[in-house]
């Protein structure tokens, strides 16, 4: 169970280019929950993802997962509880370390990083069977650098990553848009194969309504800091994209068009 | 070149290997420039020569140099990481504050080690000749400390370190305090430094507050000499590269020292301009090859 309560952000706070990216964001995700997140540019979605893991301070309200309030955590430290999978592929794992190495300092997060051995031979066969999974014939590659690897390869490794240790929620920031199509797809689908067979609670913000709308069991819509649309299974079973857009208009009475809003 | 001249040369390069690894763990794996070794190997020289004179065991002085250098190191990663201060300011304000400390650390300027004993007596006692124990000594030592960095580089805190260099967002989400590490890492590094300082102000018989002018630019020197002779394709590769560097650098020197042409002769006070040449020299040509490459 995790509680955002009256999240507020601001960015530039007190100078002229001042910002209020979150204006009070109030959300009760449940056990389980896949939620996507669509919203136009500025909405905040990237920003209530960066608060939650705790690379942006927050002014004021309250992030708790089940009985702690980490909402004044440092980063590191909520990373215990949370792991997340960036929109830039090289940015979650580390290039001249070697895949074994990266999976390894995976496999402890939130744990102490001490003196023992960085690579056990234990650990190297948990991530044969681990890498397998991904298809990409990356179980062979165990010592090569990680900067070798095509961004695709990268961020499924980065997903595995995230998912070695299980979080309490994982973050998904447009983790798919750097990314062709098809690599795209495929790192998707991985990700959903992941969600399901850990049973984890994902946060996914997508600039892609389709996908918004077929994948996870609950949709909520930002725009200008706010929580605009919070839509269940149900009801978003029985949406359409033009539905979206209704519904975003009746509510902002603003046009919704983006270059990066996809309507297919 | 004369053989002295030689050993004296393999002598200083191996002393001074100590400072080169150390330099290469805070330039190469953790991106950190750091400026604080010129104030750091003066520091590990005085704590030594101040501990030997008061009658402390020569290899304990050892101990001492580094604890006093870990500190030193541990203060600029302290005013980076918990102050915000630019690592490469943070770095020259430790070098700084240094000068005073090893002052009031010696009480003055310089201090001899005539007729006290030093690491070197044991192997001097037991016959190997005057001119070779240092080498010896040194050698063995350095390459122990290499054997060891490598080990902890190793490690999962060590992966940890290369990680924080390369990409602090990413171990940042696996739960690591890379402040912590930048701290740790470069208080490691400036007790290497130190290191460097006590054995050479053993093998010198004397310390002297300003024995580190420059120590930053030979050190970069040598890690880059190294690298650019022995490659550094692993940790390993370059850790040795670096130390081999470390003793080419010192002979190319001696070679430096030893020309004459005419009238003219290159001096001591000539290396620091010598070296910096080099090192300019180093990081430009690849950029140079490049150009002309593509023409």
């Amino acid at each position: 169970m995790i509680e955002i309560a009256d999240l507020v952000k601001t960015f530039h706070h007190g100078s002229v280019n001042e910002v209020l990216a979150l204006a009070g964001i109030d959300l009760k995700v449940k056990k389980g929950d896949f939620i996507t997140v669509i919203g136009s540019n500025g909405a905040g979605k990237s920003t209530l993802l960066n608060c939650l893991a705790g690379s942006y301070g927050i002014d004021s309200g309250h992030i708790r997962i089940g009985e702690q309030d980490l909402s004044h955590w440092p980063e590191h430290r909520r990373a215990a509880l949370i792991s997340r999978v960036f929109q830039d592929p090289l940015l979650g794992t580390c290039a001249p370390l070697s895949i074994e190495q990266n999976l390894a300092m995976a496999n402890r997060r939130g744990r102490i990083h001490g003196l023992g051995k960085g690579v056990r031979r234990a650990d190297r066969e948990l991530f044969r069977r681990q890498l397998k999974q991904l298809g990409l014939g990356l179980e062979d590659r165990l010592r090569d650098p990680v900067g070798l690897l095509s961004g695709g390869q990268r961020q499924a490794l980065t997903l595995l990553m995230a998912t070695l240790i299980r979080p309490q929620v994982l973050l998904l920031d447009e983790h798919t848009a750097a990314l062709d199509p098809k690599t795209a797809q495929q790192v998707l689908a991985l990700t959903v194969q992941l969600v399901a067979e850990n049973h984890l609670t994902a946060l996914m913000v997508t600039h892609n309504m389709r996908q918004a709308l077929q994948l996870g069991n609950r949709l909520i819509m930002l725009h200008g800091g706010r929580i605009i649309l919070d839509v269940g299974q149900a009801e978003k079973a029985e949406m359409r994209i033009e539905d979206l857009l209704q519904k975003f208009y009746s509510v902002r009475g603003e046009e919704f068009v983006s270059d990066r809003m996809m309507l297919v | 070149m004369t053989y002295y001249a030689f050993m004296g040369a393999l002598e200083q390069g191996f002393a001074y290997g100590f400072l080169v690894l150390g330099v290469y763990l805070t330039f190469r794996v953790l991106d950190f420039p750091d400026l604080t070794v010129d104030g750091s190997l003066p520091l590990g020289a005085a704590v030594s020569a101040v501990a030997i004179t008061a009658g402390i065991d020569p290899y304990v002085s050892l101990l001492l140099a580094m604890i006093a250098g870990f500190i030193a190191g541990a203060v600029t990663g302290i005013l980076n990481t918990r102050f915000g201060i630019l690592h490469l300011l943070a770095s020259i304000l430790t070098m700084i504050a240094l000068y005073s400390i090893n002052l009031r650390v010696m009480g003055r300027p310089n201090m001899t080690l005539l007729g006290k004993s030093t690491v070197l007596d044991p192997l001097i006692n037991s016959g190997i000749g005057v001119f070779n124990a240092a080498p010896f000594l040194f050698g063995l030592l350095s390459i122990l400390g290499l054997l060891a960095l490598l080990w902890l580089l190793r490690t999962a805190f060590g992966l940890t370190m290369q990680a924080t260099g390369a990409n602090p967002q990413m171990i940042t989400s696996q739960g690591v305090n890379t402040s912590r590490v930048i701290i740790l890492t470069v208080g490691l590094s400036n007790s290497f430094a130190a290191l460097s300082g006590a054995l050479l102000c053993q093998s010198q018989g004397a310390a002297d507050v300003n024995m580190g002018v420059g120590t930053i630019v030979a050190g970069l020197a040598s890690v880059i000499v190294g690298e650019t002779l022995f490659g550094c394709r692993s940790i390993g590769r370059a850790l040795l590269a670096a130390l081999l560097g470390s003793v080419v650098y010192r002979l190319a020197i001696a070679l430096a020292l030893s020309f004459k042409l005419g009238q003219f002769s290159i001096t001591p006070s000539d290396l620091n301009l010598l070296t910096a040449l080099l090192v300019v020299a180093a990081l430009t040509l690849p950029r140079l090859r490049r150009k002309v490459w593509r023409r």
